[in-house]
């Protein structure tokens, strides 16, 4: 078997189908690591691994400082609220003076589109998005469609809606590349406002009505409504968005089939999803976190071996 | 490049040498209460197997067997071409105070051994650690590890190659050693 296609993770978009399935075989075994008495592997020992979030992060950044660190690398952590790009430093200049340190692998996260793209053509580490902008989400996109191959046994022929403001998320996009590539069909559902113009272009349908599409699918993946990252008002109000796409028991008990609810996190309890639904035995939410680093141990594992040995 | 083809082990051989290595445990380790056996992945599982299943027949006991994955504690991660893609690791149980028996099928520069008895602390701390390997290839050693029960020991240069082929892994119970072809 041959190795990954790339050398850098920037998006869902530029691997292949092969890609992602040799990922996911990788993380089987990762997921078995993580739950041995001892969680840990010495393979990347000789590895150094810079954690550099332009944009706030938790989860994310827990769970790829908790990959890395499973996987014995050492781990420098960034934060660009703690830094000197407040004072005016150019991105390029700052992850040149960290990689004057020697570092090998570069975990990014930033709020512009293609900044992982722009690095990989400057510099030699390499360099795995963890989220640039509204553009792409990479890990989160392959740890979704592992989470739905570990319940249904293969992502192959599933249907899978994603619901919410599928405008700005990076989440939807990857997942739509990595359910598609493994051959899911996708469709999205919303406001009309939060839907991007030309979503058909991907292949996926847009279904405005939330109870159409839930009636429709497998696998509901409900996204968070980002306040963060809207700068006018695409929908009246939260309740009103509430009330047309939040998701809760009810509906759900209402509903032909029982289907899987996947949310990215972090949940807006009351808004996307009602408590009861969040917690819910239909809901693989905690188990999407845990496959989260299974799956990210696999990216930096297998994107280790394109790392040139030092003579 | 052509290669030359030896039979070291047929089949009878083969399970004769297996007979004699199970008596041989069972004088170790008598009814092995405290003992569990650990076939490396890929293809020590198969011998483990073998092995196993030999052993439960003699004794009338159940003993336990675990597969393990060495790909993560290798020494050579980067070091190959190609990534190298690991298998499933099976251990049902601790090895905490245990006696192990760890079993691969060729023992060449001993650093898969390395590298199992490392994965192996994941696991707990062995109260001993012991080696059955089906073919030991002599004076290649990178390590100074040595098996406690050989099938049968073999003088190989580096450039040769052994292959154990089961029957449980498509083959038919024999040993081979190529060779490469001479100019």
């Amino acid at each position: 078997m041959s190795g990954l296609s790339v050398k850098h993770l920037l998006g869902i978009k530029y691997i292949t189908k092969e890609d992602i399935e040799l990922i996911f075989q990788t993380a089987d075994n990762f997921k078995q690591v993580i739950n041995r008495p001892i969680k840990k592997v010495p393979s990347l020992r000789d590895i150094t691994i810079a954690n550099l979030f332009f944009e706030n992060s938790t989860r994310t950044k827990l769970s790829f400082e908790l990959a890395e660190k499973r996987l014995s690398a050492d781990v420098i952590n960034f934060s660009a609220s703690a830094s000197s790009v407040t004072k005016g430093e150019t991105l390029l200049d700052t992850v040149n003076n960290i990689l004057a340190m020697k570092v090998d692998m570069v975990v990014m996260r930033h709020p512009l589109p293609g900044a992982g793209q722009f690095l990989s053509k400057h510099i030699n580490a390499v360099i795995v998005n963890a989220g640039d902008g509204t553009h792409e989400h990479p890990t989160q996109g392959l740890l979704d469609a592992y989470s739905i191959r570990e319940k249904y046994g293969e992502v192959k022929g599933k249907k899978v809606v994603i619901v919410g403001d599928i405008l700005h998320s990076r989440v939807a996009l990857s997942n739509i590349f990595a359910l598609q590539k493994l051959g899911a069909e996708v469709k999205v559902c919303g406001p009309a406002t939060l839907i991007p113009k030309h979503v058909e272009s991907l292949g996926v349908k847009y279904e405005p009505d939330l109870m159409k599409a839930l009636e429709w699918c497998d696998v509901a993946n409900m996204l968070r409504i980002q306040m963060e990252r809207q700068d006018v008002k695409y929908f009246p109000s939260l309740r009103e968005y509430s009330l047309q796409y939040g998701l809760n028991k009810k509906i759900l008990d209402g509903l032909r089939e029982r289907i899987t609810i996947m949310h990215p996190g972090p949940i807006n309890r009351g808004v996307e999803v009602t408590s009861d639904v969040a917690d819910s035995t239909q809901s693989i939410i905690l188990d999407q976190v845990e496959n989260g680093v299974a799956i990210r141990m696999a990216v930096i594992y297998l994107l280790a071996g394109k790392i040139e040995q030092e003579a | 490049m052509s290669k030359r083809s030896r039979i070291i082990l047929d089949s009878k051989q083969l399970n004769l040498s297996i007979e004699r290595i199970c008596y041989q445990l069972i004088e170790n380790h008598n009814d092995f209460s405290r003992t569990v056996l650990v076939g490396l992945q890929p293809r020590g599982v198969f011998v483990a197997q073998r092995i196993h299943a030999r052993l439960e027949h003699l004794t009338g006991k159940k003993i336990q067997l675990g597969w393990l994955d060495i790909t993560f504690n290798r020494d050579d991660h980067r070091r190959h071409e190609i990534p190298l893609i690991p298998s499933k690791t099976k251990m049902d149980f601790l090895v905490e105070g245990k006696k192990v028996v760890m079993i691969d099928d060729v023992l060449f520069t001993g650093r898969t051994i390395r590298a199992g008895m490392d994965a192996l602390m994941a696991f707990g701390r062995p109260s001993v650690i012991e080696l059955v390997v089906l073919i030991d290839r002599r004076f290649s050693r990178h390590l100074p590890i040595e098996p406690n029960y050989v099938g049968v020991r073999i003088d190989t240069i580096v450039s040769e190659k052994v292959e154990v082929a089961l029957v449980e892994s498509g083959g038919n119970d024999t040993v081979k050693l190529y060779s490469p072809e001479q100019e």
